[in-house]
């Protein structure tokens, strides 16, 4: 491990412990409820940036992978009574295997075509759950939440302590897959398909491992929503704002490194939750101004912004060879 | 289950619905099946024109002489898109196509946003002579905007399939669909004729999002329905194919409307994307390609 890697490290043991105890020392619980939905945005936008950031590739379906996540914990609840941790294990093989099937599908398609297979995929799911009586079909379904397990006080509490290790563990994996061989496999996917595939790099079975990372993801991102909002309707579940918000994410805050969509998660996320009382509406077309400035304009988004003021202090002080913290 | 009568009807109004689908298609089919634009704001632009259409309709204009009326703003707006479009992402050559489309797609958020801030989420109305009455033939029943739509759908597609074909301005769009380079070799500016060639897309857009207003009520997130629509019948159309794009509207239209009469309503949504993959599948170049 190195020096560097340290603080990482610290971090993702400190921050659940963190989500455990702020509550204790006198949090608003309003906090708790912007805090999951941060979290929750964090590991969407991870999530995307393994296929999008890393790969090259497009995903416009994210509420999908969501949606199925949220459903497959709902329908574990219903039939088996299953508990929290089972439900989100279940819901992210269920996002694998669709990931898996989806790029299967789909993978073989550049660009723009993998584009809109993804919205096509999202659009055919949401109408077989919409025609689904089981779970509530469009009406939607009520949940009765069982007693809060031993140790928490409130659901919410719970809840947000699950999506910090959620979104901890989705940062682990992301960041191994930047380091390791697979990201580096997936950017030369990204950079130049024929000529990995022709230097013997495993390009559809690196995309397929892709495709199904990032849907598991997204999936466990979804599967505690029904305890958490105890109720669950397949419009506001696949709306299409969770494709463009991870997508947004990523692009603001920067698609080559697992920092970029962490940041752009907390910035968009976090404003969203205060702007929401004043005009929601607003707020999305200033994340769709965002967006498209941020691709014209930045293209390697805040990372790469702060990269390169750190480059250029760095010059200025005369020490060209440190490394900006977040590489390490 | 399902009588000759009933089949019979499903398919007449299929086939209506369908040219109507390939109307609202051809501008895309001239954007990203010619130009190789990835155009995901194509239906959000038609959703604009329609409430264009609907806004002019307040003011008393038939939204036939409201299609007309946007038609040149429309063209500027797309010469506009296709100008930002070239200056910001073709020109820098690598890389374009993650950005170009999360571009196109930041620009469609922004303009259904825009809708339901300026118009609120009510669906809108338009109103004309043709709209709510119908023709008998025989037992069927055949409302006159349908048949709008058939005459519209019909105008466009041999329209603008002879400008391709016989003008030359036309012709110099086919060209630089096949190979810019060569245009450039020959003397022509590829970017301004590429720059003309959008704007005639979303200025055929402008003429199908009137459609759309005369065919249904309009809300701002119906551009996410047309999506699936618009590329299904371009990519099954084989790309930049004017006739094909007809023929391709028509199987939609029947195959949606089949489905929607043996299976219910709420299954049609999925109908146009599952043909789309399908297409996407079995036979990327579509039907009519190259």
């Amino acid at each position: 491990m190195k020096i560097n890697s340290i603080p990482f490290w610290a971090a993702a043991i400190l921050l659940p412990a963190c989500a455990y105890f702020l509550p204790a020392w006198g949090l608003n619980e309003y906090y708790l409820y912007v805090g999951y939905v941060v979290l929750q945005y964090v590991v969407l936008a991870t999530a995307w940036n393994i296929l999008g950031g890393y790969a090259g590739y497009v995903n416009f379906g994210t509420g999908a992978f969501f949606g199925v996540g949220a459903y497959a914990a709902l329908v574990l609840f219903m039939k088996f009574n299953a508990p929290l941790p089972v439900q989100i294990a279940g819901a992210a093989a269920i996002g694998a295997l669709l990931g898996l099937g989806a790029g299967l599908l789909t993978l073989r398609l550049k660009g723009i075509f993998f584009s809109i297979a993804t919205i096509a995929a999202a659009i055919i799911i949401e109408t077989f759950v919409l025609n689904w009586r089981y779970v509530g079909g469009a009406s939607g379904m009520q949940i009765i939440r069982p007693a809060v397990p031993l140790g928490f006080e409130t659901y919410t509490r719970m809840l947000l302590v699950v999506m910090t290790i959620l979104a901890v563990v989705s940062i682990i994996v992301a960041r191994f897959i930047e380091k390791s061989w697979l990201g580096r496999g997936l950017r030369a996917v990204r950079d130049a398909e024929v000529a990995a595939e022709c230097s013997g790099v495993p390009t559809l079975k690196l995309k397929l491992l892709a495709c199904a990372i990032s849907g598991a993801l997204m999936a466990a991102a979804g599967a505690p929503l029904p305890l958490y909002s105890s109720f669950i309707e397949p419009h506001s579940v696949f709306s299409l704002n969770y494709s463009v918000m991870a997508l947004a994410m990523a692009v603001v805050g920067g698609m080559s490194s697992w920092l970029g969509p962490v940041l752009g998660a907390i910035l968009i996320a976090s404003s969203q939750q205060f702007a929401a009382s004043a005009s929601p509406e607003l707020h999305l077309f200033i994340v769709g101004a965002l967006l498209v400035f941020f691709v014209i304009a930045a293209p390697d988004g805040l990372v790469g912004l702060l990269q390169r003021v750190g480059r250029m202090t760095a010059r200025m002080t005369g020490m060209q060879n440190v490394r900006p913290k977040w590489r390490s | 289950m399902l009588s000759i009568e009933l089949l019979l009807e499903a398919l007449v109004f299929g086939a209506l619905v369908g040219c109507f689908y390939a109307a609202v298609s051809i501008g895309l089919s001239i954007a990203f099946g010619l130009l190789d634009v990835p155009h995901i704001a194509h239906a959000a632009f038609l959703v604009l024109a329609a409430y264009m259409t609907y806004l002019l309709g307040t003011y008393g204009f038939d939204p036939l002489v409201a299609a007309l009326l946007i038609l040149v703003p429309f063209f500027f707006l797309g010469a506009i898109v296709y100008r930002f479009y070239y200056e910001a992402f073709e020109k820098r050559g690598a890389d374009t196509g993650v950005r170009g489309i999360a571009f196109f797609f930041g620009v469609a958020f922004m303009v259904q946003v825009f809708l339901s801030m300026t118009f609120g989420l009510d669906q809108r109305n338009v109103s004309a002579p043709y709209i709510g009455t119908s023709l008998g033939i025989g037992e069927m029943r055949i409302p006159w905007r349908l048949i709008v739509a058939l005459c519209v759908a019909v105008g466009l597609t041999v329209g603008l399939r002879l400008y391709l074909l016989r003008t030359f301005q036309g012709r110099a769009i086919r060209a630089v669909a096949h190979d810019a380079w060569a245009l450039r070799i020959i003397g022509a500016d590829p970017v301004r004729t590429k720059q003309w060639a959008f704007g005639i897309a979303t200025a055929a857009t402008a003429i199908g999002g009137a459609l759309l207003a005369i065919i249904s009520p309009v809300e701002p997130s119906l551009d996410r329905v047309y999506i699936g629509r618009t590329f299904c019948v371009v990519v099954l159309a084989g790309l930049g194919s004017m006739s094909g794009t007809l023929a391709a509207g028509i199987i939609l239209g029947v195959t949606e409307s089949i489905v929607l009469t043996m299976f219910g309503a709420s299954w049609a949504p999925a109908v146009a994307f599952g043909l789309l993959l399908l297409v996407l599948g079995i036979r990327p170049q579509g039907l009519f390609g190259r």
